[in-house]
């Protein structure tokens, strides 16, 4: 079995944008885990950022058809290492800001430990990507996609979602 | 004025051609069918189709370890997630505030990609082979063979995950103690042998938690809200509580699975569901219940395949329609 990285595909690949997130490529979002041709086939690996993202489909589609013009593809899809927004690249951070969409907080190397259950957490810093204020609130705590959450800016009253820190 | 009518009626006349040609067209291509080319043919109407799975789903089973309990287990954990990601649907369209509903939908989208991966799991270790009557299209996925084509007595699910949901004071006592359960399960899960298992564990965990964390907050905001939203509250906890004792019973699979390190131990989980439950009662001003549990025939429940009616109902709400129409596509 012969595997080699080529710029070209890998570029070709990393331009692939999101299907629910259209402003952040598949690279920007980190779930775009290697491109490699690979005994005449190209093999492009993703992997999910929710287990149910319903969005894998789409992307894998997209992928196939960008990468078509390379030769035969085959897209695989795995779950080992898990993604978490820390995955996301500050270009990513960036263009979610832009698109007022609150970037996730970096949450750092996860605990193997039990996660404790907190009924007080301290209320999240998240600043509102249209003014910049950090007086921002909740409104819920699922949004429309399975990544986001819906808080309200009480400076500048605009709602934003918010990318939940995962 | 004349030439500029004459221009006019051309331009209609054309206009309605090319239009009556479109619509032709359209009959035979419409919007739909262009979607379906884009994949070169029809999707199956009801679930993941035809397309790969997981890398990880095709690893060998560990050294030592009986495939078929294996794929039992698999089943186990997948049923838990299906058949309550479908309770959880049920109240779509039905939820007291869209952004209840929007969670619930998302809890339930959670539980549901989680079920998918651990039925390709048990599919690939051969569960679904059985279920795979000559009236199926050829090259159907095994998960959706499980899920679509088996019935309620081949399901391993907990009976906790195919009781009712009642009123949304019961369904955040439902989801805290499904989700502080299988957030015990996930994260021992972790460390288990078995490649798949341990990769959706630790996929699982921080969704989990982040479900947990929204059912305890409804639950101290009802618990400790006015007396009626309180009464309710502990009324939905006692109609759970029954079910309990199920969660931490062990089936000889799980057991001769734990030897191998490769599956929990029930019991274990006891004491982290008991540390969430110790937390969040006396802040929702909400008494812990006594009824006796249920779920149990002879000493067999849910992952022996015995169920209650319920079970019945949700697949009945699940499968109908595939088992009906079993060659749709879109």
């Amino acid at each position: 079995m012969v595997s080699t990285v080529d710029p070209d595909l890998w570029e070709a690949a990393a331009a692939v944008t999101d299907p629910e997130m259209p402003m952040l490529t598949l690279a920007d979002l980190g779930v775009l885990r290697s491109v490699a041709h690979d005994d005449g086939r190209i093999v492009a690996t993703i992997t999910p950022t929710y287990a149910g993202c319903p969005a894998l489909d789409a992307m894998a589609a997209d992928l196939r058809s960008t990468l078509s013009a390379f030769g035969e593809v085959e897209v695989t899809v795995t779950l080992t290492p898990p993604w978490t927004t820390d995955l996301i690249s500050d270009e990513g951070r960036r263009k979610l800001a832009e698109a007022g969409v609150a970037p996730p907080a970096h949450i750092g190397p996860r605990s193997t430990g039990p996660a404790p259950l907190t009924l007080a957490a301290p209320p999240r810093r998240v600043d509102c990507p249209r003014c910049g204020s950090a007086d921002t609130e909740e409104l819920s705590r699922f949004g429309p996609t399975a990544c986001t959450a819906l808080r309200r800016c009480r400076a500048c009253s605009e709602p934003f979602e918010h990318m939940k820190d995962i | 004025m004349n030439d500029t009518g004459h221009h006019t009626d051309n331009h209609t006349d054309n206009h309605t051609d090319n239009h009556t040609d479109n619509h032709t067209d359209n009959h035979t291509d419409n919007v739909y069918d262009a979607l379906g080319q884009a994949d070169h043919e029809g999707r199956w109407a009801y679930g993941a189709g035809f397309d790969e799975t997981v890398v990880e789903v095709t690893a060998p089973a560990p050294d030592g370890v009986d495939r078929e309990d294996l794929a039992v287990y698999c089943l186990m954990l997948a049923d838990d997630a299906l058949v309550a990601s479908q309770r959880l649907s049920e109240w779509a369209t039905h939820a007291p505030e869209l952004e209840e509903e929007v969670a619930l939908a998302n809890i339930a989208l959670d539980l549901l990609g989680q079920a998918r991966v651990l039925l390709s799991r048990a599919g690939h270790l051969g569960a679904a082979e059985r279920f795979r009557t000559p009236g199926l299209a050829a090259g159907l996925s095994d998960e959706d063979v499980l899920a679509y084509f088996r019935d309620d007595r081949f399901f391993r699910n907990v009976t906790l995950a195919e009781s009712d949901l009642g009123d949304f004071g019961r369904t955040m006592a439902w989801i805290l103690v499904y989700s502080s359960w299988r957030l015990a399960l996930m994260t021992a899960l972790r460390g288990s042998a078995d490649p798949v298992l341990a990769a959706v564990a630790a996929k699982a965990v921080p969704e989990l938690a982040y479900h947990r964390e929204y059912a305890a907050g409804w639950v101290v905001r009802l618990g400790d809200g006015t007396d009626e939203s309180h009464r309710r509250m502990q009324a939905g906890l006692d109609d759970v509580w029954p079910f309990v004792t199920e969660l931490f019973l062990a089936h000889p699979v799980e057991t001769r699975l734990v030897a191998r390190g490769v599956a929990v131990e029930p019991a274990s989980l006891r004491a982290a569901v008991d540390d969430d439950l110790a937390q969040v009662l006396p802040v929702a001003t909400l008494t812990e219940p006594t009824r006796p549990a249920v779920g149990l025939v002879g000493g067999r429940g849910g992952r022996d395949g015995v169920h209650t009616e319920s079970l019945g109902r949700v697949l009945a709400v699940m499968q109908s329609l595939a088992r009906a129409h079993p060659d749709a596509t879109w």
